[in-house]
């Protein structure tokens, strides 16, 4: 399952962080943080359940970004 | 202005004007005010850069060492520990660096916020209600919530929020937001009507032939949202650069900081003057801030595809946007792409009787056949006579794969090809026959002249090619499936002189394939079809166009390049566009490594000071911002 999510972040560079953190969350499959129109595109894993997935997301993203947000 | 980037600026204004005030006020001499001025200075340092540091502080205990706030937090914080321990009480540059750190991020945040705006302005073609009846009441709905075979209505002057067929109404569509073309569109019962259009002149009703998530306008806001998710190979570069690149000046300022002290020191016996070169060491940190590439690149590159996807030329992305700047083979599509796929009387020959008088009898004869040809010329007669009514023939038969025989206004007319003349006995004059479909007629047993009958050249065809040429396109290919002849006619009158006919969709894919390997790998070949049986073709080349897409899913999904109108002119306009893109990207690049590498140069031997150093920074990155924003503006 793919969702998107619309992201609050200030550079490209944290935006590339944010990218990499959503990519090692455990039930995502793959993810893409586009800087430019602030969103993310999230990949889930077949069984994984996405509401609880994305808080994870979001708790990494702010390790490697404190100023980021998700809103989901 | 955003909440947050109005507290930078209070933040930068409190700053500025604090530093000014600082300078004036006379401390006098003495430990006491000595520390009263150092905790005064502290305090401004805090104002402007408490942020940086608590971010350099986390990104420290998260492991994530190397980023700009390290950076600047390192070299204010070292400036002003060597302000302390050399006594010299310049608190200036530590915060001085802040501060145009701090605006330089503040003016990159405002920039890229106001054009996100300026694109997704550009792309308002987002609907927000649609329309429908409900007991006798017209009442607005979210369009997500409309399903397929309801029945909209779109009042003057409302975007058409869904696809579908128009059942009642005669109105003028407004499609400038779509294709980019300013010429309004003429739309009654029974057309199709793609979602995204604006309604001008009067209401209509809709039969809904798509769900709103399949409609036209929800697919390209799509598209065009996703499409600077692929990124091109400029900007892996980038990123790739700024992961090695922050690094290794780090280390760099490390060396500068202690190797050429101990040289000094142990072997040259010339004093260890380690404070100098820390100094220079932190002045490297400064300009190690890798931003303005970082954030100039993807911005020319969005900018591109904004500017382009308003211009009615959408790029899926950025990688194809950079391959296209590079196109030097172009293969086009005959029919549909150079022509208009619609077949109509190009020319009339006539012997003995009237241009007016062939097209009657023509038009007479053909008015009750279905064939494309007799079509063809019965709209010929409407258009030089519209409203006119045709006699009625007396009798007539039509001769299936031969033509018609009829008896009209006392004369025997027959119409038809060379077959229905030789069967009776009908001489067709030697070098009548000239390109396309040719129909004859024979009045009373005497020749009397031909139609010819093709495929329509489209008006900017000819244009389109001359232009491609112009841009230095190597060669121009046409791939058609139509027989030789015609195919060479129009390539003679567009000026292509690479031809291959009567092909096979098959045939297509293995004779791009043939070009694909004759070209280096630096050339990019882009084929343009008009996607309808394309598809493979369109996949198959570097760069996939196609042309008048709007509503071929298949289309849309096999192209890299969709153009939104049929008009052959945008191939080039794409290029023209990609070629500026890309032309920004590289002085971007170019430029803002060559000052850095030129700051780094001149802080290592003590010409630059920290004070330059961060002018460097945050200039280099407001002038390339500013450059990459131009990528947004696309001349007509």
């Amino acid at each position: 399952m793919k969702k998107s999510y619309k992201i609050e972040v200030d550079c490209a560079a944290c935006a590339d962080k944010m990218e990499q953190a959503a990519k090692k969350t455990a039930g995502v499959k793959d993810a893409v943080v586009n800087f430019m129109a602030l969103k993310m595109n999230v990949e889930f894993e077949d069984d994984a359940d996405h509401k609880a997935v994305m808080q994870e997301v979001l708790k990494n993203c702010k390790k490697v970004e404190d100023d980021c947000e998700i809103y989901l | 202005m955003t909440k947050k980037q109005r507290k930078v600026l209070i933040r930068i204004i409190i700053t500025a004007v604090a530093m000014i005030a600082l300078f004036f006020i006379p401390f006098g001499e003495g430990l006491i005010p000595a520390v009263i001025r150092f905790l005064l200075y502290l305090a401004v340092y805090l104002v402007i850069g408490y942020d940086i540091l608590r971010k350099a502080f986390k990104g420290i205990m998260n492991r994530q060492v190397f980023d700009e706030n390290f950076l600047m937090a390192t070299a204010t914080v070292g400036a002003f520990a060597l302000a302390i321990y050399t006594r010299s009480g310049d608190y200036n540059e530590a915060i001085a660096v802040m501060l145009f750190y701090q605006i330089g991020e503040l003016f990159q945040s405002y920039a890229v916020g106001k054009s996100r705006r300026n694109i997704s302005d550009l792309m308002d073609i987002r609907p927000d209600y649609a329309m429908i009846e409900q007991d006798g009441e017209l009442v607005s709905v979210d369009p997500d919530e409309v399903p397929v075979g309801s029945i909209i209505t779109v009042r003057v002057g409302d975007k058409i929020p869904i696809d579908g067929r128009v059942i009642s109404g005669n109105t003028t569509l407004n499609t400038a937001a779509l294709t980019g073309e300013s010429m309004p569109r003429e739309a009654g019962p029974g057309d199709d009507v793609i979602s995204g259009c604006i309604n001008l002149t009067s209401p209509i009703r809709i039969e809904t032939t798509r769900e709103f998530g399949e409609s036209t306008v929800s697919r390209i806001l799509e598209l065009v949202e996703n499409s600077s998710s692929n990124k091109s190979r400029s900007e892996n570069f980038i990123s790739r650069f700024a992961r090695v690149y922050t690094p290794l000046v780090c280390y760099l300022a490390l060396a500068l900081a202690i190797l050429p002290p101990l040289v000094n020191g142990l072997v040259l016996h010339n004093g260890w003057n380690f404070s100098t070169w820390i100094y220079r060491a932190l002045t490297f940190l400064v300009i190690s801030c890798p931003c303005a590439l970082v954030i100039s690149i993807p911005l020319t590159f969005f900018a591109g595809i904004g500017g382009a996807s308003h211009a009615g030329v959408l790029v899926k992305g950025s990688n194809y946007l950079e391959a296209l700047s590079k196109t030097s083979y172009v293969v086009m599509d005959k029919t549909g792409t150079l022509t208009q796929g619609m077949f109509a009387v190009t020319d009339i020959h006539t012997d003995g009787i009237s241009r007016d008088d062939f097209l009657r009898y023509a038009a007479v004869c053909e008015h009750t056949s279905t064939h494309p040809i007799a079509q063809c010329l019965c709209r010929a007669y409407e258009e030089e006579h519209p409203g006119t009514a045709l006699p009625e023939a007396d009798e007539l038969s039509e001769i299936s794969g031969h033509g018609v025989v009829a008896r009209i206004e006392g004369h025997e007319c027959l119409i038809g090809n060379t077959k229905l003349m030789s069967s009776h006995n009908i001489t067709i004059p030697a070098g009548a026959a000239q390109g396309g479909t040719q129909i004859h007629m024979a009045l009373d047993g005497v020749y009397v002249g031909y139609a010819v009958i093709d495929d329509v050249i489209k008006p900017t065809s000819s244009a389109a090619i001359a232009q491609l040429r112009k841009q230095n396109v190597k060669r121009i290919v046409m791939l058609t499936g139509d027989a030789d002849a015609p195919a060479q006619r129009i390539a003679g009158e567009l000026g292509i002189t690479e031809v291959y006919s009567e092909l096979l969709p098959e045939d297509k894919v293995s004779k791009v394939e043939e070009l694909l390997s004759c070209k280096s790998d630096s050339e990019v070949l882009a084929f343009v079809g008009d996607g309808i049986n394309d598809a493979p073709v369109l996949s198959r080349a570097d760069i996939g166009i196609a042309m008048g897409a709007l509503g071929s899913d298949a289309a849309i999904e096999a192209a890299d390049v969709v153009l939104m109108d049929d008009d052959p002119l945008k191939i080039s306009r794409a290029i023209a566009i990609s070629r500026k893109c890309m032309r920004i990207v590289y002085e971007n690049i170019w430029f803002a490594l060559g000052v850095k590498i030129l700051c780094l140069i001149l802080g290592a031997v003590g010409i630059a000071n920290m004070w330059l150093a961060i002018f460097a920074d945050v200039g280099v990155m407001v002038i390339a911002i500013l450059n990459a924003i131009r990528a947004l503006r696309i001349r007509n």
